[in-house]
């Protein structure tokens, strides 16, 4: 009963919240990885363009439940979801051609189009705010949980709670999906197989005929579908505040890096090393021990390796580890 | 040369004189940042006091106008620019800010020292700032946390609990707040079974749940902002079962977080400074008909904060903050004839007939120590999405 009790509290407060937030980083750092991969550059504008993405889905899913439509228990937001994206496809499909279109015709180094994000970020960090304020929107609708803390306790006696929630499975079913989809797409479709080539060397791709406006066209199409997505799932899971995800961009450039910038492979890994080493390392282990060990050998202390202060530390030397002795990241991404 | 320093000395007594047509007082508040959405209300009851004193007519020294300018409640150096721009550029005779404690203290330090520009704070309450050198320019019409401390141990153990977990916001406010709590916890008998530190504005707090979870206690208390890190400890401690009940001291009091968290606050109590005096049923009144909430958060020291610098530069017949600022503690404190909101008309007439006024207000300000609020607090419950007053403290 004991062992259960402390794999039910580790399950709850450890495993099952840092798989939810890995996927939502994973997802997150597929679209910076894939920018990197084949535009070269590192997006700052990410963060908000998947607050600008989740802004749109929001004011549809609010028309959606003015005008009574819904999916049950699962969230409204996921009819607004598509609509969401095919916006943000025009906005980042716009950019481009106002913006990265220029810079690219010059060959402008990677440094310059960073930069350049950081404009596009602060422009879309205002449009987002001037749409819908600053202010936290809680969007979510349908049934909140699959399984409440205290129905798991009533159900099996135990002590300790578990509990899971419904944008938690989504979130797992959608990143399973979209990467899914993503692997399929870049390994078995023609259009996939043109943007690997003109990641792994431009030219030769030009060579062979590669139109080049139409990769970066797919690449842009794709980077915003996946942050829409990831902004989706994060809003549902947690809340949607235009500050926070301007802040969530350090995690998930953490997660690129870990896994290898332009390794889709090695984002989706990255997102889970930071997730659950930020959760893991600083976790107090008190309850968990406390139900392992007899009773004279509970501990008094509350068995912590370090602070949960030091959760981004924690993090951040994974990533400088990883960057000594794997300068290319964990899955052999490109190194500038 | 003698004619020449009487001809200067006139040419700024002119100066002097068209200037004081239009008295300045900055705003300071965090219009954008971790307590954006309770500030507007703060600017509003500010606002609402220089209007009621130039609708007056009876303020000598000129029209007062109000100049916002954003401190951003976190963040030092842009605070101080803002600061720096409302003293140089904009030349206010006065500062109603900052909102935190961080960029308070930072602006006082900074800015207002140097430049010798008066300040009250309606809303810093780290008790870092009862301590800090201030040349007599510093006031607040907030009470300091060391005070808070003392009263939420009352609140929690006068509810039967004696375990509890804390976390607070990893800035001066939450540290301050945090400290002083926990002090006056365990000199009362209570245990703090962990006390963690969160940051602002993250992705995730899912560590920071599981630590507080591991450790254990009836209650969490919760010392953040209502629009950060401290909603988010909410959500995950409440999604995960960890806890149930939750203390939420004034950063967390907020209508926005009880409207999102709904019923599954309504075993959650706190407190936030507040009374029951006559002055902030008056004071509630003026602002519903000026179109804002006066239970707002800090609303009511903001007006007061607003009220007082007018007041005592009345009384001091000066926009010069060395003259003002002297005459704060009196206008603040009794004896004097009481002050209410909306009084402020008569309290200009009373001065110019140089009888004593005692400041009552919103707030019942009593001001104690080096010039900040004796603290009067409201103990509230959450009932379906509505903040209910239970008893003040």
């Amino acid at each position: 009963m004991d062992i259960l009790n402390a794999l039910t509290a580790f399950l709850n407060f450890v495993f099952i919240p840092a798989t939810a937030y890995g996927a939502q980083l994973a997802l997150g750092a597929l679209g910076v990885t894939l920018i990197y991969g084949i535009l070269r550059f590192s997006n700052f504008a990410h963060g908000d363009t998947m607050a600008l993405g989740t802004t749109v889905v929001i004011l549809m899913t609010w028309g959606l439940q003015a005008a009574g439509i819904g999916l049950g228990p699962l969230p409204t937001a996921l009819i607004a979801l598509p609509f969401g994206i095919a916006v943000m496809a025009g906005v980042v499909l716009a950019t481009d051609r106002m913006v990265y279109r220029f810079y690219r015709r010059k060959r402008a180094a990677p440094t310059i189009l960073v930069i350049v994000s950081l404009g596009v970020m602060f422009v879309m960090n205002g449009i987002t705010r001037f749409i819908i304020g600053v202010e936290d929107q809680v969007f979510a609708d349908g049934a909140r949980f699959v399984l409440t803390a205290r129905q798991f306790r009533d159900l099996t006696g135990l002590d300790e709670g578990l509990a899971i929630r419904t944008t938690q499975v989504i979130t797992l079913v959608t990143a399973v999906v979209v990467v899914g989809w993503l692997f399929w797409f870049l390994t078995r479709t023609r259009t996939g197989k043109s943007m690997r080539a003109f990641s792994d060397n431009e030219d030769l791709a030009l060579l062979s005929g590669i139109n080049p406006e139409r990769v970066v066209a797919v690449t842009w199409i794709i980077a915003a579908a996946l942050a829409t997505i990831a902004g989706v799932l994060y809003g549902l899971d947690k809340s949607f505040k235009p500050f926070t995800y301007f802040q969530l961009l350090l995690p998930i450039f953490a997660a690129a890096i870990v896994g290898g910038l332009g390794s889709p492979l090695g984002a989706i890994a990255g997102g889970f090393v930071i997730a659950f080493s930020e959760v893991m390392v600083t976790y107090a282990w008190k309850k968990v021990v406390t139900y392992l060990l007899p009773e004279s050998l509970a501990p008094e202390g509350l068995v912590q390796l370090m602070g949960t202060d030091y959760k981004f530390a924690v993090s951040f030397a994974i990533l400088i580890l990883v960057l000594l002795f794997l300068p290319t990241g964990l899955f052999k991404g490109k190194s500038v | 040369m003698k004619k020449m320093m009487t001809a200067t000395a006139m040419v700024a007594l002119m100066a002097g004189a068209a200037t004081a047509q239009d008295v300045k007082i900055g705003i300071l508040l965090g219009f954008t940042g971790p307590l954006e959405s309770i500030t507007p209300s703060m600017a509003l009851g500010a606002e609402l006091a220089i209007k009621e004193v130039n609708d007056s007519g009876k303020f000598a020294l000129g029209t007062v106008t109000a100049v916002r300018s954003d401190s951003t409640c976190v963040d030092a150096a842009a605070a101080t620019a803002a600061a720096e721009r409302l003293v140089t550029s904009d030349k206010v005779a006065a500062i109603m800010g900052a909102d935190c404690s961080g960029v308070t203290g930072a602006v006082l330090q900074n800015v207002a020292r140097p430049n010798g520009v008066g300040m009250i704070s309606p809303s810093a309450t780290s008790p870092a700032l009862s301590t800090a050198e201030d040349d007599g320019l510093f006031f607040r019409t907030a009470p300091s946390d060391a005070r808070q401390g003392v009263v939420m141990t009352n609140v929690i153990m006068d509810r039967g609990f004696k375990t509890v977990a804390l976390t607070y916001t990893n800035n001066d406010y939450g540290k301050g707040l945090a400290d002083s709590f926990q002090a006056a916890f365990e000199a009362a008998g209570g245990k703090v079974t962990i006390s963690v530190p969160h940051e602002d504005g993250k992705a995730d707090y899912s560590a920071e749940v599981a630590s507080l979870a591991s450790a254990g206690g009836e209650v969490l208390v919760v010392a953040g902002y209502t629009d950060q890190g401290g909603k988010g400890i909410i959500q995950a401690s409440l999604d995960s079962g960890a806890f149930d009940s939750f203390v939420l001291p004034d950063g967390m009091v907020g209508q926005q977080i009880a409207t999102d968290l709904g019923a599954s606050l309504n075993t959650s109590f706190g407190q936030y400074p507040g009374t029951d005096s006559k002055g902030a049923e008056v004071f509630q009144g003026l602002a519903t008909a000026a179109g804002f909430d006066g239970t707002s958060a800090f609303a009511p020291e903001s007006y007061d904060a607003a009220a007082l610098i007018m007041m005592a530069m009345a009384a001091a017949g000066s926009t010069a903050s060395r003259d003002w600022s002297t005459k704060v503690m009196d206008l603040a404190n009794a004896p004097g004839e009481p002050i209410l909101p909306g009084e402020l008309g008569k309290a200009l007439d009373l001065i110019a007939a140089g009888t004593d006024i005692d400041y009552v207000g919103a707030t019942a300000v009593e001001l104690i120590g080096a010039g900040e609020s004796a603290g009067n607090y409201r103990e509230v419950e959450f009932k379906d999405g509505e903040i209910v007053t239970v008893r003040f403290r």
